[in-house]
């Protein structure tokens, strides 16, 4: 039996409710953007939606989800998960804070959305209840190192297995990126929303928003890489590409995935264009890791399909195995983040952001890369992880199979829709886009609707996979467990630890750049003369 | 390997060949104003169209609770054109559809962004910062007129 089964399991329960419940404030969004009349239909609700949908989405779901995945990684890897107590604790405290922040959202006193921009005031509830979800993964990051150490120290001279590497990036960008969270919350914002001080400043709150912003997409983005790298070639029935260079992909994961945030502020007063100029460039460079991890995955799935008998440029693509639900679940992944990539260079592109900056664009964008991309990979991956922690057989193969497809197409009417009616204008975050029927908003509406359709086959996969998953856990007999195994490397390892494994040294390289490109417009922000803002609550 | 690094000197390349040779620069203007007496003193009291010594014009305006001031603004086609935009309560957007102006509105800031329109019409003008329950009514509308 694998160790911490039942913590793993408590967090991926947690996660999965959280999804669910995010899927149904979405779909109702979709089509009450349609304009169809959907229960308790009104703005109030529709923002308290969004940002109940954001908080257990973007927050809950992945954290939860993450940390699952971490214990697994730790557990199968290492042979345990060193201070199982401390282990439990952190998921209460998370457990704990998500309830309180999800009441506060449901009472109506904190639609603020879930990046919370002040002057916007929510009941301080909300913000007490995020920090006690930080908190709770910051144990879980502790846990992680723990356990590392502990590894390292039984077995000097190995070399930790790919999957912990990648973990071990993943827990040091978590703590990068929430050490500027910490200033916001902490520092800024609960001390204001207490009335302890009556004043903020939005544009320093928004720098160290978007510290954690950035950052917090890796967060999301690594684990399912981690999949994609060491457990998806298996599954697939070939070999990883190499080792090395994965280990050397995390480690730029670690070095550019913060000192990044500024792209996200493009259009900000009080930061000059200089700053914001640098920020691109490091932005370009995590474009770097990405691309490789394009190129060897894909490198290491012809090898899958090669190994099967496929022949010619295309004949190994066939062979692949599409009815298995983790894997048509990550491949479709891959090719929607494909698409996601092209439309975050845009993004990205300094001048270029103006045409999509808060425009639908955004959203059509982010369903594709967090939405879809890590979201599938992840739901796929509960159907190879279940049978394999449980011994339960998934109780409806065959729904499982069609799930990700359903959930392909879905995004497809979703998102496609999205990033046009964004480039003709249309803002996100709007409870309708009449605009007293203007010409230039009455050409949305067709796209709109649209995405209401691709939003309602979202929805049915959410279900499919969600009821599968249930169903699982609640009906099928127990059987054999199925080995948990990774894939092995064309290239394998060379035995002991190289720099590649320094985390330490790598993780104070990324400390000392984000002081070097934060450092001088935080200092000017702060120093300069200022008129901070009383707290807002229009909701 | 080699095909990433390509793709992203040609990336990075175009980005600052644009930003040097053509200004393209995001509207980056460090500018700070009291938002407590932003409707009794300064321009902003009196938000509105002034025309400058070179012919452009200059756009003095408040983004507030649901509302654009002024809501309706009349410029001339062919010339510079400046928004100065500050807000007296919370985050807002300014956005007009159609353009590349897309500016974020904060308390305490003035945000500033210099265009010229080519051709004379309707433009409809966006907040796209959630501010509120009334965001998506938040709306104004540039008029751009032939030159005289
Ligand atoms: C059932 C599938 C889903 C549907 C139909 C859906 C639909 C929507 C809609 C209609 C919005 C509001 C757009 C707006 O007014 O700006 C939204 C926002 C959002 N969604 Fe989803 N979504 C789904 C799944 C997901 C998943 C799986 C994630 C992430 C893991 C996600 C993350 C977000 C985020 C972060 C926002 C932004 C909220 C904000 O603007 O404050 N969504 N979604
Ligand atoms: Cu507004």
């Amino acid at each position: 039996m694998i160790a911490a089964t039942r913590l793993i399991l408590a967090n991926l329960a947690v996660a999965i409710v959280a999804f669910a419940l995010g899927a149904l404030m979405a779909v109702m969004q979709a089509v009450a953007r349609a304009g169809v009349q959907v229960p308790f239909g009104s703005a109030r609700m529709y923002y308290l939606s969004v940002t109940a949908h954001g908080v257990l989405e973007a927050l809950v779901f992945t954290t939860f989800f993450i940390m699952a995945l971490g214990y697994l990684v730790a557990g199968t890897t290492l042979g345990r998960v060193a201070g199982l107590k401390w282990a439990w604790a952190g998921f209460w405290v998370a457990l704990v804070g998500t309830v309180i922040t999800t009441l506060a959202i449901l009472s109506g006193t904190s639609t603020v959305l879930y990046t919370f921009y002040p002057p916007l005031l929510a009941h301080p509830a909300f913000y007490l209840g995020a920090t006690l979800l930080v908190v709770g993964s910051w144990i879980w990051c502790g846990v992680m190192i723990g356990s590392y150490r502990a590894w390292r120290a039984a077995q000097p001279g190995e070399r930790v297995p790919l999957a912990m590497h990648g973990m071990m990036t993943t827990v040091i960008i978590w703590i990068l990126a929430t050490a500027g969270l910490a200033v916001e919350v902490l520092v800024l914002i609960l001390p204001w929303s207490f009335g302890l001080v009556d004043r903020i400043d939005p544009i320093i709150a928004r720098t160290y928003f978007w510290w954690f912003g950035h950052p917090l997409t890796y967060f999301w983005l690594l684990p399912a890489y981690v999949l994609w790298y060491t457990v998806i070639p298996r599954v697939a029935g070939g070999r990883l590409f190499s080792d090395s260079v994965t280990r050397v992909v995390f480690v730029q994961f670690i070095l550019f995935s913060t000192p990044v945030g500024l792209h996200h502020q493009f259009t900000d007063p009080g930061i000059s264009s200089g700053w914001k100029l640098v920020h691109t460039f490091t932005t370009y460079a995590i474009m770097f890791p990405s691309l490789v991890t394009a190129f060897t995955v894909i490198a290491s799935l012809e090898n899958a399909g090669r190994a099967r008998g496929g022949t010619g440029l295309f004949g190994w693509i066939r062979l692949l195995p599409w009815r298995d639900p983790f894997f048509a679940s990550v491949a479709l992944s891959m090719l929607t983040f494909a698409l996601g990539g092209f439309g975050g260079a845009i993004n990205a592109a300094y001048a270029m952001n103006a045409m999509v900056h808060n425009t639908a664009w955004i959203q059509g964008h982010f369903h594709l890369t967090v939405g879809t991309a890590v979201a599938l990979t992840f739901m796929g991956f509960t159907y190879w992880v279940l049978p394999r922690l449980t011994g339960r057989a998934i109780a409806w193969p065959r729904v499982a199979m069609v799930q990700p497809y359903l959930w392909f197409v879905g995004m497809q009417f979703f998102s496609i829709p999205n990033h046009i009616v964004g480039l003709m204008g249309m803002p996100r975050r709007v409870y309708t886009g009449e605009y007293q029927d203007v010409a230039a908003a009455q050409a949305w509406i067709p796209l709109v609707n649209l995405s209401a359709i691709g939003g309602v086959i979202l929805f049915v996969s959410a279900m499919c996979y969600v009821g599968t998953i249930v169903v699982t856990m609640l009906v099928s007999p127990r059987g054999e467990r199925l080995p948990m195994e990774y894939a092995e490397a064309m290239a394998p390892p060379e035995p002991g630890p190289s720099i590649w494994d320094r985390f330490g040294v790598w993780t104070a390289v990324a400390a000392l750049m984000i002081i070097i490109v934060y450092g001088p417009p935080l200092y000017r922000l702060h120093t300069m003369a200022r008129f901070p803002s009383l707290g807002f609550s229009p909701f | 390997m080699w095909a990433a690094t390509g793709m992203l000197a040609l990336f990075l390349g175009a980005i600052v060949v644009t930003a040097i040779a053509g200004s393209a620069h995001p509207p980056s203007h460090v500018e700070t104003v009291n938002p407590d007496t932003l409707r009794t003193i300064g321009e902003f009291a009196t938000p509105g169209v002034t025309v400058n010594a070179d012919g452009g014009v200059t756009v003095a305006m408040r983004a507030e609770f649901y509302v654009f001031r002024p809501e309706v603004i009349r410029v001339p086609a062919g010339r510079p054109v400046t928004f100065r935009i500050t807000s007296p309560d919370v985050l807002h957007g300014f956005q007009i559809v159609g353009t590349n102006i897309n500016l974020t509105v904060a308390p305490g800031y003035i945000s500033e962004a210099t265009t010229t329109f080519a051709t004379p019409g309707e433009y409809l003008v966006v907040c796209n910062e959630y501010c509120g329950l009334a965001h998506h009514l938040m709306q104004g509308k540039v008029i751009v007129e032939g030159a005289p």
